[in-house]
């Protein structure tokens, strides 16, 4: 399939390269632990006091599934009650037809500066580059985006994209490239969401156009759910006379009702807290309150090729809160750059090769120990380790590895007969020499096993000692 | 063929092979015990300041609540306690409303158990950028507006689903700097809530 975009950043992210360089960068290492161990007491608490939570859980699987299982439906009758409602709904398959139908909305309001909500839909299209190339500006607006926006970075997180620096990072960044930063700015996190907020105040008040991407899409209604923290996604639905929501296919829920499932799931799972500080719901346009101009780009982007895996198509039940990433004991040792992708992470290793086809991120279900706590966390119940064996398998099959194959080959002609078996057993003594340590090619492996060690002597000869 | 009809033919044959219907099951709580304590208990951990009022005493709260402030926005002059009040009628620039000093609003409904105040532009709300800008937001909640869980209040907004409906659960905040959370960034940094027996 073509690849556009940002889904993956490189054709077959090399995970097991990017980890082993990762792993050594202890600063990362520590900035990641701590806010992946904050969230994950706060969120372990709440679920404990929540005796309904598994409750909750099945009914976000069940009402998630029963989208994908009829999204055609859903997706038609969001168009007609968005559409009645005065929105205006569009369609795109990938990331180079939703980046030119975003840039074409905004080249008709003559705006060449927009402000942005956080938006892993618009992340992994790409959309900021794209509109670069068109000559408009697209300005980020959540304090974590515009760190990395400032610093030319890459999101790491899907919930608190920044995480990967610390407070001395930021105040650097800030330094070096806010123009309007006080030049006596500390590293107090307050002082710096102070010179943040003082920095784009000034662009919710005066810019015209906005986008945005949403959390929800409700299929009854027509609207669709923004949850925040800050503001400022309020500042970029509110005020401006435009807004262009960028919303991938599979984040609607079918009635209204179904919210009183998910924002119980979402605000625990995501930031540890029994609700997020601001959700705003908006359904089209409503007359003297907020853009009267609304668009709603509805995105596939491999979304239609991950729902044709009968195993893999519940990771679309996904609702990006993160819980995942949070607990993985991979993830908090290489943060999310290693992943190379969009989505990093329990729910990157899956999502992203189903979205792209497995042959183009082969390396990514592997980055896993199978270890299951993701799935143990994860507020749709997304059984992350099954999918993942399934997609080694088709990674397996859609790039045969020569040398494992020939092992397997040889140890099943050794087994198929008695005098083989018996003679490849005494061979076998002298792996006792290798079990830490075999020359390479066999080294690869060994270095992070330990062969376990054969017996002195093969059961077999054992026993015939033992009859007499 | 339009992508529309390209995307909705490729999900179509996606989930041909899929199963059958199955009950979604709904055994989770459609309310809980939680009540004016946690509510006011919630409201207190976010940094939001509370009072608890009879009706009687109302207009001398939000005058004090007030102070020197001047420049209060008060949509369609719902309360007199306020001497020359701006009613965004005609409706304020952006800029008058940033350079205002507060704003004075009653609320939709209230959550106990997430300390949660829910705006719906109906009534005493106004349109959202006046909850928005102003960096002092005096909400006055009746207690009669108070469910406890989150079912309750999804299932009284169905009346209307489709107003622009804002959540709001404490004053702004971030925790994306090392995960401390910060207080206001947009958003009014000082959310005061008075309650009425």
């Amino acid at each position: 399939m073509n690849r556009s975009g940002d889904l993956i950043w490189t054709d077959d992210p090399p995970f097991s390269q990017n980890a082993k360089q990762a792993v050594h960068n202890s600063q990362l290492r520590r900035n990641v632990r701590n806010a992946t161990a904050t969230i994950r007491q706060r969120r372990a608490g709440l679920v404990a006091e929540t005796p309904d939570w598994q409750e909750l859980r099945h009914a976000g699987a069940a009402i998630k599934d029963d989208v994908l299982h009829h999204l055609d439906t859903y997706l038609t009758e969001f168009e007609q009650n968005a559409t009645a409602n005065g929105a205006h709904v569009h369609w795109a398959h990938d990331a180079t037809q939703a980046t030119a139908i975003v840039a074409d909305l905004i080249k008709e309001t003559g705006n060449t500066e927009v402000i942005k909500v956080k938006s892993m839909a618009t992340q992994e299209i790409g959309l900021v580059e794209a509109l670069k190339h068109q000559g408009i500006t697209a300005h980020e607006t959540d304090l974590a985006e515009l760190i990395i926006q400032l610093s030319h970075d890459k999101p790491s997180h899907i919930v608190v994209p920044a995480l990967h620096r610390n407070r001395a990072e930021i105040r650097r960044i800030f330094l070096d490239h806010m123009p309007d930063a006080p030049q006596d700015l500390t590293d107090d996190p307050h002082a710096l969401a102070e010179a943040a907020r003082l920095h784009l105040r000034r662009l919710f008040l005066k810019t015209k156009t906005a986008i945005s991407g949403a959390n929800f899409a409700i299929a009854e209604t027509g609207g669709l759910l923004v949850a925040e923290s800050e503001g400022n996604g309020r500042m970029c639905l509110t005020l401006p006379d435009t807004l262009i929501s960028v919303v991938g296919i599979e984040k609607l829920i079918p009635t209204f009702k179904d919210l009183e499932v998910f924002l119980q799931l979402l605000p625990r799972s995501a930031t540890g807290e029994r609700m997020n500080p601001y959700n705003s719901i908006w359904t089209g346009v409503t007359e003297n309150d907020g853009p009267q101009s609304v668009h709603i780009v509805l995105l596939d982007n491999g979304r239609t090729n991950a729902l044709k895996d009968g195993t893999g198509r519940q990771a679309l039940r996904c609702i990006r809160c993160a819980a995942c990433l949070n607990v993985c004991p991979v993830y908090e040792r290489t943060g999310g750059h290693a992943y190379g992708a969009t989505y990093p992470g329990p729910i990157g290793a899956i999502l992203t090769p189903l979205m792209v086809g497995v042959e183009h991120a082969p390396q990514l279900p592997f980055a896993s120990s199978l270890c299951g706590a993701c799935y143990e966390v994860c507020p749709v119940e997304i059984d992350i380790p099954t999918v993942l064996v399934k997609l080694r398998h088709d990674a397996v099959k859609a790039k045969p590895h020569k040398t494992e194959d020939a092992t397997f080959a040889a140890a099943a002609r050794a087994m198929s007969g008695r005098r083989r078996w018996t003679a490849a057993l005494k061979a076998a003594k002298a792996m006792r020499l290798i079990r830490h340590s075999a020359p390479p090619p066999l080294s690869r492996w060994t270095r992070t096993r330990d062969l376990p060690a054969p017996p002195t002597e093969p059961f077999r000869e054992w026993w015939k000692k033992r009859d007499r | 063929m339009s992508a529309r009809d390209d995307i909705l033919a490729k999900v179509k044959a996606a989930i041909a092979d899929a199963e059958q219907e199955k009950p979604i099951p709904r055994e989770y709580r459609t309310t809980t015990t939680d009540g004016l304590d946690t509510f006011l208990d919630r409201l207190a951990h976010y940094d939001a300041t509370t009072h608890v009022v009879e009706p009687a005493e109302l207009e001398g709260v939000v005058r004090a609540a007030l102070g020197n402030r001047r420049r209060i926005i008060v949509p369609e002059a719902w309360m007199t306690a306020v001497e020359e009040p701006l009613t965004d009628d005609p409706p304020l620039t952006h800029d008058q409303i940033d350079q205002s000093q507060g704003v004075l609003t009653t609320c939709a409904l209230a959550i106990a158990q997430t300390g949660t105040i829910i705006l719906d532009g109906g009534p005493g709300m106004g349109r959202r950028a006046l909850t928005l800008l102003p960096d002092y937001h005096l909400c006055v909640v009746k207690h009669d507006q108070i469910v406890a869980s989150v079912p309750e209040a999804i299932a009284k907004l169905q009346t209307n689903p489709t107003r622009p409906i804002t959540f709001i659960s404490g004053p702004s905040a971030t925790v994306d700097i090392e995960m401390t959370r910060v207080r206001g960034v947009h958003g009014p940094r000082n959310l005061e809530v008075i309650i009425t027996t």
